[in-house]
């Protein structure tokens, strides 16, 4: 039967899979050694551990495993990767270029090192959340040292012309990093044929636990290095400290190993899902898809529905879990700024839902979603003084709005 | 966020949604709020001209269950009431009433900017210079 609520923001956090929770249980408390303790058996383990989970990662994603430096997540990664080109590159020059539509890890790690002396671009997408590599062409300068550009959005899901990105980079010698977090073991993903010098992600976005991350430095055409941003007794090749997390990585570890082996199969059923989701809402008058339709992760949509204000709305879909563009709850009233980016009308971005869906999403669960957004988006509307005068074919636009 | 019982009773079962006629002598309509804020309440009086009382208040309104709920309960309070003590009704009773949080009290606000608006607009119809806000909210 049906356990109510249904959980579908699983671009936020996947649960945890069971085959990965198995895994990691042995670490706690059995085999629960420091993996830097040279001296004995339970260090060795641990450090065993670590060394098989490390490929496991380092596989996903076509790595070496000695190119893969454990974080406590993404956040941590992309500081990581930012802060620590930003120093160790400094006699380079200190331009970075990035997009207004990156997750606040990497725009406000941006912003801190702004005030060191960083000098920041910042790419504007066009309507469907894409950049151009014209656009990225025509911004580099003589002192550009990195350029940082998400995989795929976290609130759209549209994913970005990496090669062509990458490709234009290695002419001009300018590293690239990326915020892979929403594409690692979702969609996949090559280091090596896409040309990325640094990449972050999380195990807890592809059912792995939560407090463990890695970040790719590359280590040949060309050797990457990052200044430590946490110091300490040298771990991770220098580049950061700190006892391992051995469970979480040997989680992280497992969870990368499932992704790849079901990648396929997964894919494949998740958009099946999800184009059924959408091209059910899609019935509803005054629905829209946010980005881009072609390049996006097969797992998620984002949907406005018009003349419906997205608070209200997630209060109408109580029974599933889903996230708004509307960050009213947060008490700012300002609504994504991401689907603003993408040029959209206010109140289509207060009334976007994102759904998320995971392995573990059900056609069953799909379908209560679909009746469910539905009924909600109905009975909001007939309540809305807009979609009344939507109705009357009364223009918002020419409306003297009473700001407050 | 959690919200309060009465704010998911009246979301659930708002009271006196609809519309009435804005060309009517008798009904007055306040239209508040900004689709860009995330809140525009549309709410409605209709007064019986010999006594001034209050005979019928409906609204929509485009926002959260807070805003809602606030414009829900005031058609609620409104009904049965005379014009002169509409304007009495406060923004906190609104706040109290429905147990607000404090990030949730321009919602209250509107309501109250509502039911003044949609009186100077049925003043206005029927002669009466409008009545000057003097509260000042921010």
């Amino acid at each position: 039967m049906l356990q109510l609520p249904i959980y579908l923001d699983n671009n936020s956090t996947t649960p945890m899979d069971p085959r990965v929770l198995e895994a990691m249980l042995p670490y706690f408390s059995q085999n629960f050694g420091n993996a830097a303790s040279r001296n004995h058996s339970f260090g060795w383990k641990a450090e065993e551990a670590v060394d098989y989970a490390r490929e496991q990662i380092a596989n996903l994603i076509n790595a070496e495993p000695k190119e893969i430096i454990i974080t406590s997540g993404a956040t941590e990664s992309n500081n990581l990767a930012i802060k620590g080109v930003f120093e160790m590159y400094a006699e380079k020059g200190n331009h970075i270029i990035t997009i207004e539509t990156e997750h606040k890890a990497v725009l406000d790690t941006c912003k801190h090192i702004e005030k060191l002396g960083a000098e920041i671009t910042y790419l504007k997408t066009d309507g469907q959340g894409l950049i151009t590599v014209k656009q990225l062409e025509d911004a580099i300068k003589p002192n550009t040292i990195l350029v940082s550009i998400m995989y795929a959005n976290n609130e759209i899901g549209v994913i970005q012309p990496i090669k062509e990105i990458t490709t234009l980079l290695k002419s001009k010698g300018i590293l690239f990093h990326t915020d892979a977090t929403q594409a690692v073991g979702k969609i996949p993903l090559d280091v090596i044929a896409n040309g990325i010098d640094l990449l972050s992600f999380t195990a807890h976005k592809m059912y792995g636990p939560k407090g463990v991350g890695a970040l790719y430095v590359r280590r040949k055409n060309p050797r990457v290095k990052v200044t430590a941003q946490m110091d300490g007794g040298g771990h991770e090749r220098g580049m950061r400290s700190g006892t391992l997390n051995v469970p979480g990585i040997v989680g992280m570890g497992k969870a990368c190993e499932i992704c790849q082996q079901d990648m396929a199969k997964d894919t494949e059923r998740l958009m099946k899902m999800r184009d059924r989701l959408e091209n059910e809402l899609l019935v509803l008058e005054e629905s829209y898809i946010n980005g881009n339709k072609e390049h996006r992760l097969p797992h998620v949509t984002n949907m406005s529905f018009k003349y419906v204000e997205g608070e209200g709305l997630i209060m109408g879909v109580k029974d599933i879990a889903v996230s708004s563009g509307s960050a009213c709850t947060s008490a700012s009233l300002e609504p994504s700024y991401v689907l603003k980016a993408l040029g959209l009308d206010d109140e289509l971005a207060h009334s976007s839902l994102r759904f998320g869906l995971s392995r573990f999403t059900t056609d069953e669960e799909i379908d209560f979603a679909i009746n469910h957004v539905k009924e909600a988006v109905l009975k909001l509307r007939e309540m809305s003084p807009l979609w009344e005068m939507f109705k009357e074919g009364i223009d918002l636009k020419s409306i003297q709005w009473a700001e407050h | 966020m959690a919200y309060s019982e009465k704010v998911i009773d009246h979301y659930s079962n708002p009271r006196n949604i609809g519309t009435l006629d804005k060309n009517s002598k008798q009904v007055g309509t306040g239209l508040v709020g900004a689709p860009e804020c995330g809140d525009v309440m549309r709410l409605q009086i209709e007064v019986d001209d010999a006594t001034g009382i209050i005979t019928d208040a409906k609204f929509k309104t485009f926002g959260c269950g807070s805003a809602i709920a606030s414009s829900s309960l005031a058609t609620e309070w409104l009904k049965g009431k005379s014009v002169d003590d509409a304007l009495k009704i406060d923004n906190m009773d609104i706040v109290e009433e429905l147990a607000l949080p404090p990030v949730k009290i321009h919602c209250s606000v509107l309501a109250e900017d509502a039911i003044k608006s949609a009186i100077n607009d049925y003043r206005s119809k029927n002669g009466f210079a409008p009545i000057e806000d003097t509260k000042k909210h921010y």
